[in-house]
């Protein structure tokens, strides 16, 4: 690796520019924190529309409500990121397909119409059958939605660190973990069956996130020189060390030992401990690894 | 028709005049760059050696930036110049999260993205870019590469086997090569940054990133 012949060469930076700066910063995480739970609230409620369709029948409205609502948010953040925020219509008038960002965009603006479709359908209409063959496209647009990030996030191609398809797992996990989460949260009236069932999902969903993530520290270094050399942030003393192991225990451990918890006690207030710090774990870990590839200097 | 250049860095002796002229040129605000030469130094004392390396946009035959620029901004143009139009950019930074190179950065007046363009305006009017013409050694060659007969083909038939490009592993096909360089010159992991060497890194308005994070 050539990193380990600066020792040999002392070879210094002695005149350069500055390190640019994060571009893609918290408002990014934002985004992708807020779709995550706008597309895990849809498929946790086809879900339970399956398997539990009288106590689900509730939350027709409520679920499409609160997917619209972060969608909503998603949408807003990926708007405000933009330096040039009033130019967003050129997305579609000046469309550029090879890019995951206008693929992205065309999807969401979709999946909201389906959404709008489905808050008529079960606020106005009143219709649970045209509602549910809706919901049924509408989960299939939910999954290109939750991927498209995990695609822009390859095609950055100067980020090594952000691989497919790990990363199209990774937004998978985070939809029907933060799905999950806040399911259990507002499921009052849900059995402990239902609940249960969700807390299962999001325990798994803890553990495969946190499984790609030990495996990407461990073995990524392996594999590219840029990758080892944005792990040494989130190692020992790294900048963003504390944040990284505090946003994989708040997100993924935590939550996973609750669930076991919960289960074992028949327990859904700790269910919904699980759930809240998941929820705010999510956020921190995305965060980090959003951010540390931004940290190496390209040039 | 399919413009390129080369840098032989065996005659570039660090005065930035190249890069003074582009700022020049393009009017590139303060903070930011189109074009910068970096200085490394190599060994201990009294062994040292000063490198110099020219960095610019490459060019890339398959582009990354160009692909996840979700409205075409950047976009390739006749000549295979990478260009870029600022008047469609959104500001989505996608170009400069792609760019392996950090040859994009966001223009802190017009909050829109820009790298160099080969001087693409000069180019169009039969000019050389202005680093070229500026470089007192004629260490920037400049020219077709689709044309046997042009100084850069010649310069890199003649020097087979030094011939290099930035990051090959990333499969980008830069138009842009480097005679004479090395991993220093070249891999920015392969030289340590330390602090308070860099030029204006201490800036504390307009930064590059236009300052809204
Ligand atoms: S060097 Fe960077 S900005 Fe230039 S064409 Fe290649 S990817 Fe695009
Ligand atoms: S910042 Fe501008 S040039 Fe870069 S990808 Fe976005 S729209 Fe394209």
């Amino acid at each position: 690796m050539v990193h380990e012949t600066v020792a040999a060469t002392h070879a210094v930076v002695t005149l350069d520019v500055g390190l640019p700066g994060i571009v893609w910063g918290w408002i990014i995480t934002m985004n992708m924190w807020a779709k995550s739970i706008g597309t895990g609230v849809i498929f946790m409620l086809f879900y339970l529309l399956k398997k539990y369709p009288h106590e689900a029948a509730a939350y027709r409205f409520k679920a499409v409500l609160v997917s619209v609502i972060a969608i909503h948010v998603f949408l807003f953040f990926t708007v405000i990121d933009l330096h040039q925020m009033f130019r967003f219509w050129h997305i579609f008038f000046h469309p550029h397909f090879t890019s995951a960002i206008t693929v992205g965009a065309w999807m969401a603006t979709l999946f909201v119409g389906l959404l709008l479709v489905l808050l008529y359908a079960s606020f106005i209409k009143k219709d649970n059958v045209f509602f549910d063959k809706v919901l049924a496209w509408t989960v299939v647009l939910a999954i290109p939605v939750t991927l498209y990030t995990a695609a822009l996030m390859a095609q950055s191609t100067a980020r090594e660190m952000w691989q497919m398809p790990t990363e199209a797992a990774q937004m998978i996990f985070a939809a029907t973990l933060s799905g999950s989460a806040v399911m259990i949260l507002m499921g009052k009236t849900l059995s402990y069956e239902a609940k249960r069932d969700l807390g299962i999902i999001l325990a798994f969903s803890a553990l495969g996130a946190f499984i790609l993530y030990m495996s990407e520290l461990v073995f990524g270094p392996m594999k590219a020189e840029e990758v080892a050399a944005v792990l040494e942030f989130i190692k020992g003393n790294g900048e963003y060390a504390t944040m990284f192991w505090m946003g994989q225990i708040v997100a993924f451990v935590a939550p996973f030992i609750l669930v076991v918890l919960a289960i074992l006690n028949r327990s859904t207030s700790i269910l919904n401990l699980a759930s809240i710090s998941a929820l705010i774990g999510l956020w921190i870990s995305k965060h980090v690894w959003l951010v540390i590839p931004q940290l190496l200097n390209m040039s | 028709m399919q413009l390129g250049f080369l840098v032989d860095l065996h005659l570039c002796m660090g005065c930035k005049g190249c890069e003074i002229a582009c700022k020049v040129e393009n009017e590139v605000p303060l903070s930011t760059w189109r074009l910068r030469v970096k200085y490394v130094d190599v060994g201990m004392f009294p062994e040292t050696k000063r490198t110099f390396t020219p960095l610019r946009c490459n060019h890339c035959a398959n582009a990354p930036c160009e692909r996840i620029c979700p409205v075409s901004a950047l976009h390739y143009i006749e000549n295979g110049i990478v260009n870029i139009d600022k008047e469609r950019c959104i500001g989505c930074a996608g170009c400069v999260m792609a760019c392996p190179y950090g040859a994009i950065y966001i223009d802190p007046e017009t909050q829109t993205a820009d790298k160099c363009t080969y001087c693409a305006h000069r180019v169009a009017s039969a000019m050389m870019p202005a680093c070229v013409v500026a470089c007192p050694v004629e260490a920037n060659i400049f020219g077709d590469l689709d044309d046997k007969t042009s100084n850069i083909s010649k310069y890199i038939q003649q020097h087979q086997g030094d011939v290099q490009v930035r990051k090959p592993e990333k499969g980008t096909f830069p138009h842009h090569y480097y005679v004479g360089g090395g991993n220093v010159h070249l891999n920015p992991l392969a030289s340590d940054r330390v602090e308070g060497y860099s030029l204006f890194n201490k800036l504390t308005n307009k930064m590059p990133v236009g300052g809204h994070h």
